[in-house]
């Protein structure tokens, strides 16, 4: 059993939203000052405790009071009752450059940076080429860094963050900085601070990430705990609550044809919204035409999550020329197998033109969820076989 | 383990050993922050550093030629006087407009990163006792060139009362800092104190005069008053240091009391108010980031 390294104890946070600022508006409103104060409990009863090197994920809809759990553990804010304990070096990637100035060049910027994180003028020297090297930037470093471009400005800050040697780490939503290689190159780094052993807390809406990083997840609702346990757990809690209902999204088009029912099916006509993967699935609609119309094409689209589209088509793309259409026509698409992970998946469905603006689309009209027994990550549900051999 | 913001709710007497010992541990950030205030105040000017002697130097000019030539006032070497003053005085008005606005204008750092909040203030501090060593040069100079027509005979005050500005400016800093973050008005009402103050203090007129007036229409209480002014202290000590007494019965320029041992109270005196202004800093800094 490893040592606790962060116990948060009871803590509550109170914010007082004032809406005068000015001392006349606060003299002159002395006796009513009830009514432009408004108070409410970011965090509520808040407590945990996490054991040294492990890594706690922290997710919650916006304003469910994550961010500000984040800020009393690094310190920032102090909480109105309870404490938090921690033991050991504390940085804190709260927003990438915040000490950053534009008018000191990057290297003044690297030592200025490092030691508002903590580290000692003798470290930074030691480290210097490295964070330089890691941010790629050596040909702009004695550039002042209002030149920079944000890209830069950002991967210089990350570089200077990640060589600062903290026993915690606090993460607020900045690894979704820089481009595809450079973010690779974060995780990379994240991963290698999981391996020496260090303690990470980190706030996302990155599901992905939660399953790829985190040991343990605590969800937040309304500043309170409502969930915490091992990412799936949590990751299903989540999804249940937050989901975007399916169905109720706006629709688009001008209604020429009219799409009606969209249900999602087990392939054989009988509605059902819970899959394995594997199993065949079926997607039908009905198309109304209020008035007849020679050129139309249905198509659908899964999107995941993430809203990344999973699969997409239509009957043009499929080589399918529709006759003519007056009155009602029914449309099915039939999958005789979905290789997909666990997730909850939405369906779009279209009807349009060969060319031009669509009649009708639903966006995220219904919505499915895959279950599967093994924990994968991704989109596609392949079954490897492993032999590890000598 | 250790609690996380324990300035703020260890109790009131201990909690100041406590936020010194941070700041000490901090300080390589404090050095940098010095730094970065003093090569980003005048970067990309052409004069850059000269600024922070021009400034001084042309408000020397203009009292000068104001109130030396056009009022007449007869005090000889007056430019030496009158620099005496000044340069405690910009020290003071240094670091009171720039504690102000410190919380505030570096919202960025302190709504993102821990760091014990009084280097904010501490930093403004450091950099304007830079430009303070600067202008004291300049005063050093001075006082080569026409040392053998000044009177000044107690050096020694010129430290003692350093030594008690000090502790003096730095506990309005840091009291104006945190308050600037809540009541965004203290900015603008500095200004007004602060012009108010400057004529309040025998910088640009000799305190003897002012107190014989006093004295002449029954207002002792009213010199007492005057006299109560730290910054009133500080400037007198610089004059008494440099300047001197000439004592010729024209020019009323000095005071005739223990100046030294009033420097010796003022000190202590804002020891106290040091320790009251970081209580009240320290309460005040959980609070920071979700004002800001």
């Amino acid at each position: 059993m490893a040592a606790t390294i962060i116990r948060v104890n009871d803590v509550a946070k109170k914010f007082t939203i004032n809406k005068d600022k000015s001392l006349k508006e606060r003299l002159t409103g002395l006796g009513r000052s009830r009514q432009y104060r408004q108070e409410f409990w970011a965090l509520k009863g808040v407590s945990f405790e996490l054991e040294a090197a492990k890594t706690l994920g922290l997710i919650g809809a916006n304003g469910s009071g994550k961010s500000t759990l984040l800020k009393v553990i690094g310190g920032i804010l102090a909480p109105d009752e309870g404490w938090v304990e921690r033991r050991g070096r504390l940085a804190a990637l709260l927003e990438l450059g915040a000490g950053f100035h534009g008018d000191l060049t990057g290297r003044e910027n690297v030592y200025l940076n490092a030691s508002i994180l903590g580290l000692t003028r003798r470290q930074t020297d030691a480290y210097f080429d490295a964070i330089v090297d890691f941010s790629g930037i050596e040909r702009f470093i004695d550039t002042q860094v209002k030149f920079y471009s944000s890209g830069m400005y950002v991967r210089l800050a990350f570089a200077v963050a990640v060589h600062v040697d903290p026993d915690i780490l606090l993460v607020d939503e900045v690894l979704a900085v820089g481009d595809e290689p450079f973010q690779r190159k974060c995780m990379e780094r994240i991963k290698q601070f999981q391996r020496e052993g260090r303690t990470i807390v980190f706030v996302t809406h990155g599901l992905d990430q939660v399953r790829q990083l985190c040991d343990r997840v605590i969800m937040l609702e309304s500043g309170e705990v409502v969930v915490d346990g091992t990412p799936v757990d949590a990751l299903r809690a989540f999804r249940e609550r937050y989901n975007v209902q399916a169905g109720q999204e706006p629709e688009h088009g001008d209604r020429r044809l009219e799409i009606l029912k969209t249900i999602v099916t087990d392939g054989a006509g009988r509605p059902r919204d819970r899959f394995t993967p594997g199993d065949a699935l079926g997607i039908e609609f009905e198309v109304v035409a209020h008035e007849p119309t020679d050129d139309w094409v249905a198509g659908v689209a899964i999107n995941n999550h993430l809203d990344l589209l999973v699969y997409g088509t239509n009957t043009r793309l499929q080589g399918i020329e529709l006759p003519p259409i007056s009155g009602r026509r029914r449309v099915c698409y039939r999958f005789h197998a979905i290789p997909m992970v666990e997730g909850q998946y939405y369906v779009t469905v279209a009807v349009h033109p060969e060319v031009g603006p669509e009649y009708h689309r639903l966006d995220r009209a219904v919505s499915f969820k895959v279950f599967s027994e093994a924990a994968d990550h991704g989109v596609l549900y392949l079954t490897p076989r492993i032999e590890v051999s000598e | 383990m250790e609690r996380v913001n324990a300035g703020a709710d260890t109790s009131f007497w201990r909690g100041f050993g406590r936020a010194v010992g941070e700041v000490y541990e901090y300080r390589e950030l404090l050095l940098n922050l010095v730094r970065k205030e003093l090569k980003t105040r005048y970067k990309d000017s052409f004069l850059g550093f000269l600024w922070s002697l021009l400034r001084p130097m042309f408000l020397l000019a203009v009292y000068y030629i104001a109130i030396g030539k056009f009022l007449g006032v007869p005090f000889p070497l007056f430019p030496i006087f009158l620099f005496c003053g000044l340069v405690a005085w910009t020290l003071f008005t240094d670091v009171l407009g720039g504690c102000t606005g410190t919380v505030v204008s570096n919202a960025g750092l302190v709504k993102k990163v821990y760091f014990p909040r009084e280097l904010l203030p501490l930093s403004v501090v450091g950099a304007a006792l830079v430009n303070f060593a600067m202008q004291l040069l300049v005063l050093v100079a001075a006082v080569l060139v026409f040392g053998g027509e000044l009177h000044g005979q107690q050096p020694w005050l010129l430290p003692l009362a350093l030594l008690a500005l000090l502790p003096f400016m730095t506990a309005c800093g840091l009291f104006l800092a945190a308050a600037n973050v809540s009541f965004r008005d203290v900015g603008h009402l500095i200004e007004i104190v602060l012009l108010l103050w400057f004529w309040t203090t025998p910088i640009v007129y000799g305190v003897g005069g002012v107190l014989n007036r006093m004295h002449n229409a029954g207002l002792d209480w009213m010199a007492k008053l005057y006299l109560a002014n730290p910054m009133a202290n500080v400037v007198i000590g610089f004059q008494q240091a440099v300047y001197g007494d000439y004592n010729d019965g024209t020019t009323q320029q000095t005071f005739q009391g223990p100046i030294a041992l009033r420097l010796v109270v003022l000190t202590a005196g804002s020891l106290v108010l040091l320790w009251l202004a970081q209580r009240f800093f320290s309460r005040a800094q959980g609070n920071f980031a979700q004002e800001l």
